[in-house]
């Protein structure tokens, strides 16, 4: 088949979703995107979480780079403004024209603006893109007050948005509760009571008459029970509606209240256009979620290839949070359908409310409201979605359990048709299947699956499922950190901290066995050095390390080392330079610029490591721990000193942060930047620890990763003043000391923290488990009790006694040998080697 | 019976490197073991570099091996033999006499 032309009108989530989706498949097709906003696709759900720290980039699905990596012809900001089906073309206000073959109309909606005398005031701002953001914060500059008219989903979030931005937030609602879609009457009063309880002033059954000018404020809302609300801005989010202009123009079939009619393939009435998402209806139902959009796009995407899917409608189940309070509604969450019965229960104190809606004969879950507490929706839902039958008493099921425990759904029970992660469309046969191809951990299941990687709503779901699956195969995850202990890292570490134990032969003949090996003496040792941080090279220690760290040096392949001074923030003396050159050129290094920003010197003889490091000693410098699991560099661009856009001194913040956490051994190594302005040049979003200047301060990101795995840092906290940053950054490397396994770095720790990233903020940020006390004074004991390895080691002939090749002769090691290459020196090749060796017996 | 080096040349639980007639042989000083002293050859005939001396000890279910420190397969003490793939060190046999490390050979 000949390739065929595609033209995406709109990219929004679902527009975009589609375009990823056709790119990704066997067709051949040549795609064109045209997106009316002026950047590509982005994650308009979080939205709101613009006010709360993260960068409109941070939102980003796509970038055009990524298009034209994929091959996709993308436009933005400009609109298509005329489809004219009979040439099979689409025409833009720019006056650009677009053949097709295919046409998908991704047009989304627009937020609906009640027709209010007054509406078309300054200040009266609508909410649904970034650019309607960047308008809000300009409005809300100085102010005091704003007013959220809506009191639905999108309108929960706006006032969130508000309040973020230290305004005194209102919402008007016109029916008599908020989230009346949703939510039954009894769930919606306990939300407001909650909402109110944040200071977010609720006014429902109110119908706005007129806004005008205020006295006081800016504008003044006049109701239709007389009473008045004065305020500084209006936010418009009264639900939405249908962007279906161009389909009217183009005559395509419209429903009755707007919105392009789709059959179940996604087509509307020409067989050559496709509308999916916001914009389409289909029996009469619009799906104003993403999921729901995204199965739209995938179908879509579907009748272009040889096996055509249906899309027949969705499940419009939700779980989220409104201004930290949780909300869930599955199915008919009111009780509507005929001879439902109602289990509810509310609890006023701890303001929790939960109504289960069961059929007649009380076998089935027909529906459910959920507030304040959404532990149970997980269960539900699948209860739901599955029809499993109901236990004898379903009440149960959202009654606090008499024992603490609540009653979860055994994931055996569970069909392999269900849905485990609604983002990604991951169902428990998916996660069988992964298990199966050999995925032996939940981190191995979700990097194969996504599941859990979108909204996270399903992670403990997924963890039960995943690790039920792995018990059945027997495989379940062994956490023995050798064949010598049983123990895993982490009950290592509690039994060190707790028993005080400083040596190994202590600890292994009390909760061991056999002489250890290489898994555990390292390991062991990294503990103890966390803990009493004594130098590496104590006679005990010394036979628990490898390599590296027993010389303070990195082995290469031919048993010659590297070495690295600390450069910290790679800020760097120019008398400093010359000595690691005049270093290099004396003891015959290849010299090499590294990614953390500092001189790797490769080559040096086991016996010339003591003279190389005194030389640098005496320049003033000191030990890299390039060598060793524990922080390597922190990066940094020159930041407001130098640069033009720098807000804050990111060079001083990063060397202050590399001399606070240089020398701390940790289970894998840890890399840190600071960037000096959202430019981000420093790359911080891939370090362990990333930290961000903003104009208030620092923002903190925790868990990225570069190398082989890439992630991108999860952002932990705002605008931080530099000791709430530094204390912060404390309690949260020692956190990762004291749990992670061996040789797991921060990412996958993450990955696999029960609880996620809400449960390390919980313990860092709020101290939930009442350790941040004892972590902040963990690490000042490993500040204080710093020393240069290197520098205490030339100082101490017993520490020096392995430093030589041979301890009966003073010479090298005949094997290495090395050729010039570009100018410096690399290791001989084992030809190269023996050709020397003739020219010498020559 | 050669002399190779004295006792207190030697790491407690860990191994240094001795040059005997061009050979580098792998000296380990396990002092809570019945033999106490073990040696192979230095060279590491996977990775291809003179290193064994700079690996682990520890035990691998009842024997007591080295890890090569470049690529971490563990060669037994007593034979030599390696035990993830066909690679063999050389055995030499030595002792403490007093305070002195001998080699039978």
């Amino acid at each position: 088949m000949s390739q065929i032309k595609v033209v995406v009108v709109g990219n929004g989530m679902v527009g975009h979703h589609y375009v990823s989706t056709l790119a990704a498949s066997d067709i051949d097709a040549q795609i064109t995107v045209i997106g009316g906003e002026p950047r590509p696709a982005y994650d308009r759900v979080h939205l709101s979480e613009v006010f709360d720290g993260k960068e409109p980039s941070d939102l980003g699905l796509v970038t055009r780079e990524e298009y034209v990596a994929l091959g996709v012809d993308a436009h933005f900001g400009d609109f298509v403004d005329k489809i004219d089906r009979s040439a099979m073309q689409v025409i833009t206000r720019g006056g650009q024209v677009f053949d097709y073959d295919k046409l998908v109309l991704a047009t989304g909606s627009y937020p609906f603006v009640p027709p209010i005398p007054g509406n078309d005031l300054p200040h009266c701002l609508a909410y649904r893109t970034i650019d309607d953001l960047g308008e809000i914060k300009a409005s809300a500059q100085g102010q005091k007050v704003g007013v959220v008219v809506g009191g639905g989903l999108l309108g929960l979030e706006c006032a969130n948005a508000l309040k973020n931005l230290g305004l005194e937030a209102h919402v008007v609602e016109f029916a008599p509760g908020l989230m009346g879609v949703q939510l039954d009457d009894g769930g919606s009063q306990m939300l407001r009571r909650q909402i109110e309880a944040l200071d977010v002033k609720v006014h429902t059954s109110k119908a706005t008459q007129k806004i005008r000018e205020g006295d006081e404020h800016r504008l003044k809302m006049e109701f239709a029970d007389g009473s008045e609300l004065e305020t500084d801005l209006i936010v418009f989010s009264a639900g939405i509606r249908p962007y279906d202009e161009l389909a009217r123009q183009a005559d395509l079939k419209v429903g009755e209240r707007g919105g392009i009619v789709i059959d179940y393939q996604c087509k509307t009435s020409d067989e050559n256009i496709f509308a999916i998402g916001e914009c389409a209806v289909q029996g009469n139902f619009i799906y104003g979620l993403v999921a729901p959009g995204y199965r739209m796009a995938e179908a879509a995407v579907s009748q272009l290839s040889s096996e055509p899917q249906s899309f027949t409608g969705a499940d419009m189940s939700t779980k989220l949070k409104l201004l930290g309070v949780e909300v869930g509604s599955i199915g008919d969450s009111k009780g509507q359908a005929d001879g439902s019965l109602a289990f509810v229960f509310s609890d006023e104190r701890d303001a929790v409310y939960k109504r289960l809606n069961v059929s007649a004969d009380g076998r089935r879950v027909l529906g459910a409201t959920l507030v304040g507490d959404t532990s149970d929706y997980d269960t539900l839902l699948q209860y739901y979605l599955n029809e499993i039958d109901l236990p004898d008493a379903p009440e149960n099921l959202v009654l606090p359990a008499l024992d603490g425990q609540a009653p979860t759904l055994g994931a055996d029970a569970l069909p392999l048709s269900a849905t485990i992660c609604s983002c990604h469309n991951v169902s428990k046969g998916d996660l069988v299947t992964a298990i199966d191809g050999g995925c032996t951990s939940l981190a191995d299941v979700k990097g194969c699956t996504q599941a859990a990687t979108g909204c996270g709503g399903c992670a403990a779901l997924l963890k039960n499922v995943v690790d039920a699956e792995l018990a059945a195969r027997g495989m379940e995850v062994d956490t023995r950190l050798c064949e010598h202990f049983k123990q895993s890292r982490q009950e290592l570490f509690i039994i060190i901290q707790a028993t005080q134990i400083r040596d190994f032969k202590t600890l292994v003949n009390k909760y061991g066995c056999g002489q250890g090996c290489d898994v555990c003496k390292p390991a062991v040792a990294s503990i103890f050095a966390s803990l009493w941080n004594e130098h590496v090279l104590d006679a005990d220690l010394v036979p628990l390390q490898d390599t590296n760290d027993t010389f303070m040096a990195n082995m290469q392949k031919d048993g010659t080392y590297s070495v690295v001074p600390r450069v910290p923030g790679g800020e760097i003396l120019p008398e400093q330079l010359i000595v690691l050159g005049s270093v290099a050129k004396k003891y015959g290094l290849y010299s090499k610029i590294t990614g953390g920003q500092r001189v790797d010197l490769f080559g040096a003889k086991l016996n010339d490591l003591p003279n190389i490091w005194q030389e640098l000693i005496d320049a003033g410098m000191e030990t890299g721990h390039a060598y060793a699991k524990s922080l390597r560099t922190v990066k940094s661009c020159v930041g407001s000193t130098w640069c033009r856009y720098g807000v804050q001194d990111s060079a001083g913040q990063a060397i202050d942060l590399e001399n606070r956490y240089k020398g701390l051994r940790s289970p894998h190594k840890l890399k840190m930047a600071v960037s000096g302005c959202t430019r981000e040049c420093a790359e911080a979003q891939s370090k362990d620890v990333g930290v961000i200047a903003t104009e208030n301060g620092w923002n903190l990101y925790v868990c990225g990763n570069g190398g082989m795995k890439p992630r991108h840092a999860d952002l932990f906290a705002v605008d931080l003043d530099t000791p709430t940053l530094i204390r912060t950054i404390d309690r949260f490397l020692m956190f990762y000391v004291r749990t992670a396994d061996r040789l797991q770095r921060t990412s996958v720790w993450l990955e696999n923290l029960e609880g996620g990233l809400d449960y390390l903020k919980a313990v860092i940020l709020e101290d939930s488990l009442g350790i941040a006390d004892e972590l902040e004074q963990q690490m000042q004991h490993v500040v204080d009790t710093y020393q240069c390895e290197w520098r205490t080691a030339i100082n101490d002939q017993e520490k020096l006694k392995r430093f030589r090749q041979f301890i009966n002769s003073n010479s090298s090691d005949p094997n290495v040998a090395f050729v010039q290459e570009r100018g410096q020196p690399r290791p001989a090749t084992s030809a190269e080697k023996r050709r020397q060796q003739l020219k010498a017996v020559v | 019976m050669t002399i190779l080096c004295k006792r207190s040349d030697l790491i407690a639980n860990s191994g240094v490197c001795a040059l005997h007639n061009n050979e580098q042989v792998a000296i380990f000083y396990l002092p809570d073991t019945e033999q106490k002293v073990f040696a192979v050859s230095n060279w590491d005939p996977i990775g291809e570099a003179n290193v064994i001396s700079r690996g682990i000890v520890g035990s691998v279910e009842d024997r007591l091996v080295v890890a090569s420190p470049l690529y971490k397969q563990h060669f037994c003490l007593i034979t030599g033999e390696c035990l993830e793939q066909s690679a063999q060190l050389t055995v030499y046999p030595v002792a403490l006499d007093g305070e002195h490390l001998v080699l039978a050979a």
